[in-house]
């Protein structure tokens, strides 16, 4: 996949095609693509905006995170200058939810980069490891994917007594196997493939063959995988934390806020649903790049 | 087809048997003593020996993991810590909450999931199909936890349409499916529910729905003058296979999945059993229902499976 080149003819001048008579490199025309699809790059924007707002968050928040106040609990939109309200100990909504996206980010990224790591090389041992190293493997998969994710992630991480790291570690086995088994998938496809044979017999040794042919076929299918993990990731993290498996309070994040504000439905309503609004938005974006990731990476389409 | 039934058996007893060990092991991943997990905080020393041997937790790991496999195939979980009651009986009668709420989601979201993909797929690249894969976009990234707290808002808090959290005034074992007063217990939940997988069914529809539309038959259908709505009767037939064993599979996930959906809704089914037992640390039940849902899942696949090879001939060869 990684060495195709992609060639048009003068026939096919569809918009998102390249134009004709230009032969680039794969990751070339990749990019190509991606900059000519205005959905992806707008929601991609919106997932820098908001990286960057969590990272930056002690310059961008108007309030202290922490800072409670007796008389300011559960105000409306724009009550004195807190422009989405406040919550049920009187502090900042915008801030925390501002603040929110450090942990709630981190928790959709990290478990799918371990996982990624871990599941591909996996993958790439199974396919690469002969007969038996496959059936340890695969078979260990298959048990891991006969759970629904949801399950999993709360069985392993609510055993093991919540928190963020167990949560990470929970998360990466949920993920792990599908990662696996796409990377296993690639491996056996490439492996008896005549430019294998011909490395080896020009004396490559398994490292060289591993690193040069097989990883460059690999990491492509792999990483359109990952990137549509992301939003569940985000999603699965949101919903550990809100069953009180992911940080404890203070700390802001958006699954735990969404938690604690349910109990003032009655209050003060919408306040309490903005939290979700930010989970919302963030998953809509990751899924929406990540469809465009697919379709700017998958040749054949 | 007996050879068939008899192979996928022979593949899922082993991973049925892994899925186990999984469960047993989560008793390990506790935090300290795997005894002083599963006891009540006020037992004497003597009772945690008596009751270690009794267990066999004085045993080697592997003779414990039979022991405890052997008691479980005849439905001994041991004793909920917070109920006192025998976990299976728990875990069954809140097993059945859970079947009512994906009884009602799985149907509805696959009527709505492709009758959406099917409009989808018949006019890709239109407004038509652009609404509709992005409504599927909405409905695979919500979070279905924020979007029962958004429909509680609406419905119950402002509105006061429907009833908020609950089975009813009644209880759960006496909730009837033919009294309108409960059914309105049911909408939110299920509504909710079917959220995910109307997407993931639309989704599925479209592609398959797009994808059968440039086969070569469909080609011959239209030669032969077939009018355009006969053309996609033929389509969507072809489609059916594949997007029933999304369903299917989709069954699977809400039994195990709907953890987050009960606890906005207090519905007392398997997913709310295992959110208060992780809350109280109540091992035995957190196992019980963990092993009975993820068997439900190989199950459903299993049936899956099956049910596509039966319908599509194609499938079994492979």
């Amino acid at each position: 996949m990684a060495h195709t080149l992609a060639v048009t003819t003068p026939t096919d001048l569809e918009p998102d095609v390249l134009p004709a008579n230009v032969v680039r490199g794969y990751w070339q025309s990749v990019a190509y693509r991606l900059r000519h699809d205005p959905v992806t790059l707008f929601f991609g924007m919106v997932i820098l905006l908001i990286i960057l707002a969590a990272i930056f968050a002690p310059w961008i928040a108007p309030y202290d995170p922490y800072k409670e106040s007796v008389i300011a609990r559960l105000k409306p939109f724009g009550w004195r200058g807190h422009l989405i309200g406040t919550d049920e100990l009187g502090r900042d909504l915008l801030t925390r939810i501002i603040y929110g996206g450090r942990i709630s980010l981190f928790m959709g990224l990290a478990p799918v980069a371990v996982a990624t790591v871990v599941g591909g090389a996996l993958g790439i041992l199974a396919g690469f490891g002969g007969r038996r190293v496959n059936t340890v493997i695969m078979r260990t998969m298959d048990v891991f994917y006969a759970f629904p994710s949801v399950l999993l992630a709360v069985a392993i991480s609510g055993a093991m007594g919540g928190g963020i790291a167990n949560g990470m570690i929970a998360l990466s086995m949920v993920f792990t196997p599908a990662l696996c088994r796409i990377s296993e998938t690639a491996t056996a496809q490439v492996r008896n493939l005549d430019f294998i044979e011909a490395a080896r017999a020009s004396g490559a040794g398994t490292f060289t063959i591993l690193r040069f042919h097989v990883l460059g076929n690999v990491l492509g299918p792999i990483f359109i995988y990952a990137s549509s993990l992301v939003s569940v990731s985000i999603l699965l993290a949101s919903g550990l934390s809100f069953l009180g498996l992911g940080v404890k309070p203070p700390e802001p994040d958006w699954g735990l806020m969404l938690s604690t504000l349910r109990q003032s439905i009655y209050v003060n309503p919408w306040i309490c649903a903005m939290p979700g609004a930010a989970i919302f938005i963030t998953s809509i974006c990751f899924n929406l790049v990540s469809d465009g990731i697919r379709a700017a990476m998958d040749v054949r389409m | 087809m007996l050879v068939l039934i008899l192979r996928r058996l022979a593949y899922a007893a082993p991973i049925a048997l892994g899925v186990s060990l999984v469960c047993f092991s989560l008793v390990y991943l506790a935090p300290g003593d795997p005894l002083q997990a599963v006891m009540p905080a006020d037992v004497t020393p003597d009772m945690v020996e008596m009751i270690r041997h009794e267990y066999g937790f004085d045993k080697p790991i592997p003779v414990q993991y039979a022991l405890w496999l052997w008691r479980a195939v005849q439905g001994d979980f041991g004793l909920s810590i917070g109920s006192r009651r025998p976990v299976i009986v728990d875990v069954l009668g809140s097993l059945q909450n859970t079947l009512l709420l994906t009884s009602f989601a799985v149907p509805i979201a696959f009527v709505i999931g492709y009758t959406l993909g099917a409009i989808a797929g018949c006019f890709p690249g239109r407004w038509l199909d652009r609404t509709v894969t992005g409504f599927a976009v909405m409905g695979v990234s919500v979070p279905n936890y924020w979007l029962g707290i958004v429909m509680v808002i609406a419905f119950a808090v402002e509105l006061s349409w429907l009833p908020a959290t609950g089975m009813g005034p009644r209880g759960s074992d006496a909730f009837s499916i033919f009294s309108l007063g409960d059914l309105r217990y049911l909408v939110m939940p299920v509504f909710t529910l079917s959220m995910v997988p109307v997407g993931i069914i639309a989704r599925s529809t479209r592609a398959a729905v797009a994808e059968i539309r440039g086969q070569d038959f469909v080609i011959t259908l239209r030669a032969k003058g077939l009018s355009e709505t006969a053309v996609i009767r033929h389509v969507l037939k072809n489609a059916l296979p594949q997007v029933l064993a999304v369903m299917g599979l989709q069954f699977g996930y809400l039994m195990g999945g709907s953890i987050l959906i009960e606890t906005v809704f207090t519905w007392p089914g398997s997913g709310f059993l295992l959110a208060k037992a992780i809350i109280n640390r109540d091992i035995p039940v957190l196992q019980g229902a963990i092993l009975l849902l993820s068997l439900v899942f190989v199950a459903t696949n299993l049936v899956v499976d099956l049910l596509q090879s039966a319908i599509d001939p194609r499938i079994r060869r492979a």
